[in-house]
């Protein structure tokens, strides 16, 4: 279980004078679930950002699979093997629930201009696999009754499932959630624990930012603290729950 | 998927329904050459502006690029089937081979367009398409000296009708009976050839292609995160509306034997725009739709304004052509107010529509 599967070095990522990230070095390995928590403003998000390609970071690298990972754009780093989902949620909205995840499928696939044009057969057959594969991963996250219903019309629960399943339909070794839970009731979150635990038996690595501490500390391996841009704690929940530096960062101000 | 039908006769009602719009296309010609030729030019021009609206609906409807100087495109495609089969250069190449020259220069100046223009979205990227229209406008105004390519503002003249095997399109033939003038020849060439667009774009809209035309257009990040080079994406839009165009301005050429820069100005652009909007952007009949309503009424109103003016005051009051542009604002304000996803919104849009409660 030690494979190492993401290593950043050093990551640092400066907006004009703020330091959202600064000098954060960890490791994911294979088969794990990895929580990032810290308060609002930590830089957790920025992280995010970094990894999946949508910021570059102004030091530091990364590397996945033991191959390096930056510099690349979001696209690449999709096609490399890293999912994510977002914490304001990016659907494609005013399409139907089962073509979000075809959508996913789009950098697994290679159908061209002409190939759709002459509906070729690989053309055809691969669109075919497309919806099947769509329609096996709206089943898994339990939202298949939802299929032709157009994204911005499910409830926020069922939305927050379907972008996972648009992350699983890009065949990611690494799947980073951005806040799966935010708004989400009792019923909802233990469904959700109950998916991302069945995620990680499929094999898939989890990097999971959250809010809610109680969930994090029952589902992850191992957790990293973020405190304004620096990771001042990492280790396996227990340990990290009663750190007194991580304390201190969530209820603020030290006694003395 | 769409053709799922609860029994064999409603799929029986659906045939005879296409036979029926089959045949009456074909036998349109000749009604409407009894009632004058001048409606069967008017019709094939209906058509090219069809090839146009379905062209820009990939940019525009797709993708969600709002492109301001699509009519550029077509000016490409005019000019450069004039250049290859005409007196002006001595060059007189076959149309089936210009037509693919034509659609492929005119993809060139899509990705022209395109490629600096990739991180603009909306009114900005709007802005710029409006420029690089202009741009090539006065290009062809004035790419007469020191070498004389376009001619000019003269514009290019003479230039070949095309021709198929013995079959020369800008003449009368006599065939079984019935009286074939270039125009009718044209119609059944366009119908031929819109068929294959309309083809064209249904294949590509529920393709691969197509799902990432539509998920830039919802949102460009997302896109991104899901393995989408929207760059390439985006340019393959651009260069897809492009060729149509392209191919849209050779037959015009070809159909007009004359043309000047005077027929790709801004106005033009803004028209195209109109009749995707006004059918409903991002569905294919509704942008048909769009495009035969503006091609039309704008013609019966020239036929009509004048004897009506007569008619009533006895004198011209004003100008069919003012009328025209008053009718023609009128529509599109009336339209934004009440029907803002178009006369006939794609079905998602519909859909959209009545699942918001």
């Amino acid at each position: 279980m030690a494979e190492v599967l993401l290593e950043a070095r050093g990551l640092t990522k400066r907006f004009g004078g703020v330091t959202a990230l600064s000098d954060v070095s960890f490791t994911i390995l294979r088969g794990e679930i990895y929580g990032l928590i810290g308060p609002n403003g930590a830089g957790k998000t920025s992280l995010f950002n970094v990894l999946t390609g949508i910021y570059a970071p102004n030091a530091g690298s990364m590397s996945f699979e033991g191959r390096p990972l930056d510099r690349l754009t979001p696209d690449r780093v999709a096609d490399r093997g890293i999912a994510r989902t977002f914490q304001n949620l990016r659907l494609f909205g005013n399409l139907p629930a089962l073509e979000n995840v075809m959508i996913g499928r789009h950098v697994r696939t290679r159908s061209g201009v002409f190939g759709a044009i002459l509906r070729t057969g690989p053309t055809r057959r691969e669109e075919a696999d497309i919806a099947r594969r769509a329609r096996e991963l709206l089943e898994y996250v339990g939202i298949q009754r939802r299929a032709d219903m157009l994204a911005k019309n499910l409830s926020y629960g069922e939305q927050r499932r379907l972008e996972i399943a648009r992350a699983l339909a890009t065949e990611p070794r690494l799947l980073a959630l951005d806040e799966p839970a935010a708004g989400m009731n009792a019923t909802e979150r233990a469904a959700l624990t109950r998916i991302m635990e069945s995620i990680r038996e499929r094999g898939i690595t989890i990097l999971l930012i959250e809010h809610d501490v109680k969930l994090v500390m029952g589902l992850c391996d191992r957790v990293a603290v973020l405190h304004y841009g620096v990771k001042i704690a990492e280790d396996v929940p227990e340990v990290v729950q009663r750190d007194p530096k991580v304390i201190e960062a969530y209820i603020g101000g030290s006694p003395a | 998927m769409v053709a799922s039908s609860p029994g064999n006769n409603s799929a029986v009602l659906r045939w005879a329904g296409l036979v029926l719009v089959g045949l009456t296309l074909l036998a349109l010609p000749f009604a409407l050459a009894g009632v004058g030729t001048a409606w069967v030019r008017i019709t094939n021009l209906a058509i090219l502006f069809i090839f146009l609206s379905l062209g820009l609906n990939i940019v525009v409807g797709y993708a969600g690029l709002l492109d301001l100087g699509y009519i550029a495109f077509y000016a490409v495609g005019a000019y450069a089937y004039a250049l290859l089969a005409s007196p002006h250069f001595g060059l007189h190449l076959p149309f089936w081979a210009i037509l693919p020259i034509g659609a492929a220069v005119a993809c060139l100046f899509g990705v022209l367009l395109g490629a600096p223009t990739l991180k603009l979205r909306g009114d900005y990227l709007a802005i710029v398409t409006l420029g690089f229209g202009e741009i090539i406008r006065i290009f062809l105004n004035n790419l007469s000296s020191p070498f004389n390519i376009t001619a000019g503002p003269q514009g290019i003249t003479l230039i070949d009708p095309v021709r198929v095997g013995a079959i020369t399109f800008g003449r009368t033939d006599i065939f079984v009976g019935l009286v074939f003038s270039g125009p009718v020849k044209y119609y059944y060439l366009l119908l031929l050839l819109l068929l294959a667009v309309i083809v064209i774009n249904i294949r590509l809209q529920h393709s691969r292609i197509g799902r990432a035309w539509e998920a830039i257009r919802e949102d460009e990040i997302a896109a991104r995160a899901c393995g989408i080079n929207t760059r390439n994406i985006k340019l393959l839009a651009f260069a897809m509306g492009a060729s149509f165009g392209g191919v849209a301005g050779g037959m015009f050429s070809a159909i007009q034997g004359f043309i000047s820069p005077e027929s790709f100005v801004l106005v033009e652009s803004i028209m195209v725009l109109s009749m995707v909007v006004l059918g409903g952007m991002g569905n294919i009949w509704g942008v048909i739709a769009g495009a035969l309503l503006l091609s039309f009424v704008p013609e019966i109103l020239r036929y009509t304004v004048e004897p009506v003016q007569r008619a009533v005051f006895g004198r011209m009051l004003v100008e069919p052509e003012v009328i025209r542009m008053l009718l023609f604002g009128l529509a599109l304000v009336l339209m934004m107010r009440f029907r803002p996803a178009g006369l006939f919104p794609s079905r998602l849009r519909r859909r959209e529509l009545t699942q918001e409660t």
